[in-house]
Order: C-alpha cells, then structure tokens, then sequence
C-alpha cells in the first residue's frame, strides 16, 4: 500500500485517497472553454438542469402512480392531483420539462448545426447527441402512455401499428411489442419500465458519453476557430485573462450558465404556474377507451415533424420515408462535405440550406397537428415532405462545391 | 453583447412563431367554430340549425318535408315563448301551478322514465327564464332534442302541457320559481340540481344516486353500488349510453367549448341526446366553479405560490449576472 501521510484537512484527506485535488482540476479549473462563445453554449447545461428537473418530479411522482390500466388514470389525475401534498406541483413541473426540453433540444441542435459543430473531431459528440434524441423521444413515447388516456392509448396503437411495416404486415412483431393485440395492462407495464428504469439509465450512460466526447476535441466557437488550447491555458494560467483565448469551465463560464439558467427557470416555471395546458392535451384528460377514437390524433408537438413525413405519401412509401427521417440526422458530419469549420452565415449555399431546412422543420410542425383532411394542409405537408428530402440531397453536393475559408 | 441579444431575439422569434403554429392557430383550424350567446335562450340557434338541415334535405332531395315542418314549428314555438316571456306573471297564482310540478320534482324522487326529476329548489336562478318557459311549454324542443322524440316515444316531462295549460298559467309557474325558488345556492348545489341526475363525479364521491354514503358494513356498501349501477342503467337506457363522468372534465375540454356546449349541446355535437341545461349566467358560473374545484383543485395553490417561485428565480437571476460580472472581470 502506498504511504500515506497525516492529512492536515478534510480536502487533503480526500485528495490522498481520491485525488480530489485532480479531479477538480481536470473537471473544472483547467478544462478549458474558449471565450468567443454566447449564450447559445449554456443550453448543454440548461438541458442537464432539465433532465435534473425531470428525474426530480419524476421520482415524487413514481412514488404514487400505479401502473394498470384500472388504476393508472386516477392515481394520476386524482391521487397525485388532489390527495398527494404538492402533487399537482411534480406533475406539473414533469410534464411542462419533458415538453421543454425537446425545445431546448431542438435550439442545441440547430445550434451544432448552424456553427458546423459535428465536424472534423467532432462527430462523436454529434452522434452521442443523436443518440440522446433518440432516447429522449422514447423517453417522452413511454412516459405519453402511462396517465392512460385517451390519447396515450391512441397514440400507443398508432405508433406501435408502425411496426407492422405496412405491407410487410408483420402483426406477430406488434403484438410481441404490445403484448397484447391491441394495448392493455402488459402494454402499460412495459412502457412504465421502459420509461423509469431503462431508458433513464441509458440516457444517463449517453449523457456521460456525450460530455466525454466533448473532452478532447473541445467546445467550438462562435467563429469556428482552431485554438491552441496547451498556449491558451497557458496564458491564462499566467494571469494574463485579457488576451487569453479561453475561460475555464468552472468558475468562469459556468457564472455565465447560471446567469443564462436563471433567465431559463424564469420562463420554465412562468410556464409551470400560469400555461401549462401546452404541455398537458385535454384530450388525455378523457380515460382511455378502446371502443371510442378520438377526432383528431396527432402527437406531442416535438413529434409533429417527423409525423407530417409520414403521413402524406403512400402507406409503405411513408414507412420508409418516416423511417429514415428518423436517422438523417445522424448522417449530417458525413453528408456534410465541406472542411469548413464556420459559422453558416460564412458558408454561402449553406447558409441558404440552414434555413430552409429549419423554416421546413417548422412548415411539416404545423402541418403535422392538422387534419389531413383539409386538401391545403395536406398539400403544403407533402411538398415540406419533399423539400426535407430534396434539402438532404443537395446537402453534399452544396457543401462539395463550398469554397474553403 | 449587441451580438447576444440578437441571438436571443432570433431564438426568440422562433420559439413564440413554433407555439403559435402549435397552439393557437392549430387548434382554431382543428374546432369549428360556435357563437356563444351568454346563456340567452330565444331559439335562434335552434332555427339556424333546423334551416341548415332544411337546406341539406333540399338539395339531396330526402325527406324535403319533415325539414320543412320542423323549421317551421321551431320558429313558431320560440316565437310563443318570446310572447310569453312578455306576459306579466303572478308567482301568488303560479304557486298553484308548481304544485303539479312538486308531484314528480321531489325529495327522494324515483327515477321516471329514465332520469330522476330534479330538484327544483333554486330553479329560478339556476334557469334562464326563456328556458322555463320552453320547457314548460313543450321539454323536447326547449332541449332542442325533439329529434329524439319524433316517433312514438314520449318525453319523460312531456305530460307537463296538459297540466299547466294556458300561456298566463305558465307565465305564473315561472314567475313563482322566480320569486321563491330563487335563493342564493352552493357550487355543489348548482351541479346536483342541474347536471347529476345524469352525470357522476367519482371525484367528488357522487352519483346520479346523490353522495355515496360511508357504510359500516361491507354488504351496505355493495347494495349501494348495486343501487347505483341499477339507475345508471336506466339512464344508460334513455340517454343511449351512460353520460360521462364530470371529474375533469373542466381540464378535458375548453372553456368556450364547455360554456357553448352547454347552451346547446348540438352546437358541438350535433345529433347528441344530451338535452340543454339552459342554465343561466349565474347558474352556469356556479356549475362551472364546481367543476372547478373538483377537476382542477390546485388552481388557488397554483396562484398563491407561482409570483413567489417567479420572484424567486428573478432574484437568482439578478445576483447571477452580478456573479457572472465578478468572474468575467478583465477578461474582454
């Protein structure tokens, strides 16, 4: 065993035996952060605090809510909500999160995306995100299903019907997934392990994943800047802040993200107090019932997108088309031809191709909540459609003709 | 900093135009849209509606002549109500009248033909005056549900024109349940008069039986649900299916959807047997505030603690930035 001295104080106590003094340094002091980055560069900690939030409300709500389908809608609605102290507060806050975290999700991305974030060293930290959508969107799926409403039972048969991937009619692969023929008690079980043990465990596990990609290649800036960081942190280590390209995370740039935070919590619980009807569809205030589909179904606004993708071609077309909606994202460092590292408004067609994939991204959101039985709606959502795929086509091609900066 | 807020802006901009697109304007594409008329009741609605079908069978060429003559009765009756609405009545004389009316709309009332009659203890403020009058007149078209009695069935009330015959006799019924049945009632009140004898509220632990008692007993209880289940029977009987439970519904629909349902439940769904209340303004806000209290029971809570939450991440927020300024010192 190696020698251990007397410690003068609890933190040298510690650092013998944990080396706390070095994970300090490493996590915090000296993990450098360049300067030239605004408040778009929180939104990493904004989500963490979110997920935080979540995991919270979360496990005071797990504490009262039963998973079966004769109990599940009123421990929901009248348990927690009138006989649980501060209950309504839990599912409030969970329900208004789980909503804005897909916003701030959508801002991080379109963030990465706009300042060419997901290049050259940077690809894992773009699929370890992708793959935090992923589960985030599952995440939000299951936890749809469990107050057992009417739309949680609907939109529970209507994606799961997915999987019988239209023609290929694979009902055997919906009913394994259901448990049933259509959803009932295994169906609501599964989606509430899902939901509370497994899914969160892996997006912890990604959440670690994706900080560690961060670590080596570093946080990008505002002007996609190659950083000496060994000269920088030397600098800066010199006393010489002024001139010192970087910050350290801690306490530096992370005074910034509690600023930006608390600006965030202000809106975030503006929304919890006085419009969380957003986050909350009436419709789902209805129990589930089987023998009575609602009017309109459509999915949480976070879903609408992709959803419009599907819904105005063919049925197998759709499948295919939604299908790979679903992962183009995650193709973006590769389609992406161009070695520029910039900011989008310096990259020419690129720059034309930002926005058009965002205004398209909102055009299928709107069009996805409507009813497709209006002829305009459902036109407009078709050429969005294809104005998404055309805009994935064009990608490479634009960028391959990108001049180098 | 200039830069910053840009951004901000920019990101702004975005999210309230995303709300906007989801929210307000996606849901005044997807519900049509009804008028509400402040709980007046002159049949407007009611004729507009029996034209429209009017118009329907014309131009598919079916049934031309039972549209007609439902329009056509539809606007005479509501014009008799407007009449009798402008008679003076004698509530001394009506007292007379509403003891017929006392005959079936008792304490302890069996079920008669499908529903229990209802108390009528508040009934001059519950019911709008217009609605009284209809009802009196003729039960089905006051509901505006004289569809679901075209052929051989009967209304449940409809035995009540051979009672109270001449319009001065009805004029004075109402006059009476407006100057004695008029006291000032409960949220609880207002629900159980106007709408339980249909509608349960598990929530609130009642039924179309009144408040489920506590039983000492396990077999009292199960006679009780026994009980229950056999008058939800016979309303299901009448009504076509069992109405829904109330709990939240003041969270499962809109407010204008609720209020305009209300004055007249074909409005919003069309071709329902559900009858129209003809609740008054007053009548209505009560109903509603109970609904309220049941359904959505955190609102005072909510309103009590949210400035304080707010204010709290105000502060935070301004010693946050006085933190970030500290730390960012000499740094630009």
């Amino acid at each position: 065993m190696a020698n251990f001295e007397k410690a003068n104080s609890f933190n040298q106590w510690m650092d013998q035996r944990l080396g706390v003094n070095t994970i300090k340094k490493v996590m915090q002091t000296e993990y450098w952060i360049p300067k030239n980055i605004n408040f778009l560069w929180a939104m990493g900690m904004i989500l963490a605090a979110t997920f935080g939030l979540l995991l919270i409300s979360g496990i005071f709500l797990l504490m009262y809510y039963k998973p079966d389908v004769n109990l599940a809608f009123d421990s929901v609605n009248y348990i927690i909500m009138s006989e649980v102290g501060y209950g309504w507060l839990w599912r409030h806050v969970h329900g208004v999160a789980a909503s804005v975290v897909f916003l701030v999700i959508y801002i991080h991305m379109f963030t990465g995306i706009y300042y060419g974030s997901y290049k050259k060293g940077r690809e894992l930290i773009w699929l370890s995100g992708m793959l935090l959508f992923v589960t985030f969107s599952a995440e939000a799926f299951s936890g749809y299903m469990l107050p057992w409403g009417q739309m949680s039972y609907w939109a529970g048969m209507v994606i799961t019907n997915l999987f019988s991937g239209g023609s290929l009619e694979a009902y055997g692969l919906v009913e394994w997934i259901r448990g049933d023929y259509v959803p009932g008690d295994a169906f609501l079980t599964r989606f509430f392990m899902l939901h509370v043990l497994l899914l969160p465990l892996a997006i912890i596990g990604l959440i670690v994943l994706h900080f560690g990609t961060l670590r080596l290649p570093h946080v990008n800036n505002q002007d996609g800047e190659e950083i000496d960081y060994e000269e920088a942190a030397e600098l800066y280590k010199s006393g010489n802040h002024k001139d010192s390209k970087v910050i350290p995370f801690s306490p530096v740039f992370l005074s910034k993200d509690i600023f930006v935070m608390g600006v965030y919590f202000i809106l975030f619980f503006y929304l919890v107090f006085y419009n969380f009807q957003f986050a909350m569809d009436p419709v789902n205030f209805d129990p589930a019932d089987g023998l009575k589909t609602p009017a309109h179904i459509y999915p949480e606004w976070y879903f609408l997108w992709s959803y419009e993708i599907l819904r105005p071609f063919s049925k197998d077309l759709g499948l295919v088309a939604f299908g790979i909606a679903q992962v183009i994202f995650f193709a973006l460092p590769f389609l992406d031809r161009s070695p520029n590292v910039a900011p989008a408004s310096k990259r020419g067609l690129f720059h034309i191709w930002f926005w058009l994939m965002l205004l398209d991204i909102l055009v299928l959101t709107f069009m996805g909540k409507l009813p497709p039985t209006d002829a305009l709606f459902a036109n407009i959502g078709l050429v969005a459609a294809l104005t998404f795929f055309a805009l994935w086509i064009a990608l490479p091609i634009i960028t391959k003709l990108e001049k180098k900066l | 900093m200039n830069k910053e807020l840009k951004i901000f802006g920019v990101v702004t901009f975005f999210t309230l135009f995303l709300y906007w697109g989801v929210e307000p304007f996606a849901h005044s594409q997807m519900h049509k849209h009804v008028e509400s008329h402040g709980f007046t009741y002159d049949g407007t609605a009611d004729i507009k509606e029996a034209e429209a079908k009017l118009a329907a069978a014309k131009e598919s060429g079916n049934k031309v002549e039972k549209a007609e003559a439902t329009a056509k009765a539809k606007k005479e009756f509501w014009a008799n109500v407007v009449k009798i609405s402008k008679l003076k009545g004698d509530p001394v004389a009506g007292e007379a009248g509403f003891a017929m009316c006392a005959g079936c709309h008792m304490d302890g009332a069996m079920n008669m033909g499908g529903v229990i009659p209802p108390s009528l203890n508040h009934a001059g403020s519950l019911y709008d005056k217009n609605y009284l009058i209809a009802l009196i007149k003729n039960p089905a078209m006051a509901g505006n549900v004289d569809h679901k009695y075209k052929d051989t069935s009967m209304h449940p009330m409809g035995s009540v024109s051979s009672m109270i015959t001449t319009d001065q006799d009805v004029a004075n019924v109402v006059a009476y349940l407006k100057a004695n049945k008029a006291g000032e009632l409960t949220t609880k009140e207002a629900f159980t008069e106007a709408c339980e004898r249909c509608h349960a509220m598990r929530y609130a632990k009642t039924t179309q039986l009144g408040d489920t008692p506590k039983f000492k007993y396990k077999k009292d209880e199960l006679k009780h649900q026994v009980k229950i289940l056999e008058e939800q029977d016979l309303v299901k009987a009448y009504m076509g299916k069992l109405p829904p439970d109330l709990s939240i519904i003041i969270r499962a629909r809109s407010e204008h959807f609720l209020e305009t349902f209300v004055e007249n439940p074909q409005s919003q769904l069309a071709g329902t047997s559900m009858p129209r209340v003809g609740l008054s303004h007053e009548g209505y806000e009560k109903v509603k505030e109970y609904l309220t209290e049941i359904g959505d029971p955190s609102k005072p809570a909510r309103e009590a603690i949210g400035p304080w939450v707010i204010l709290f991440f105000i502060i935070f927020t301004g010693l946050a930035f006085l933190w970030k300024k500290e730390k960012w010192n000499g740094h630009h």
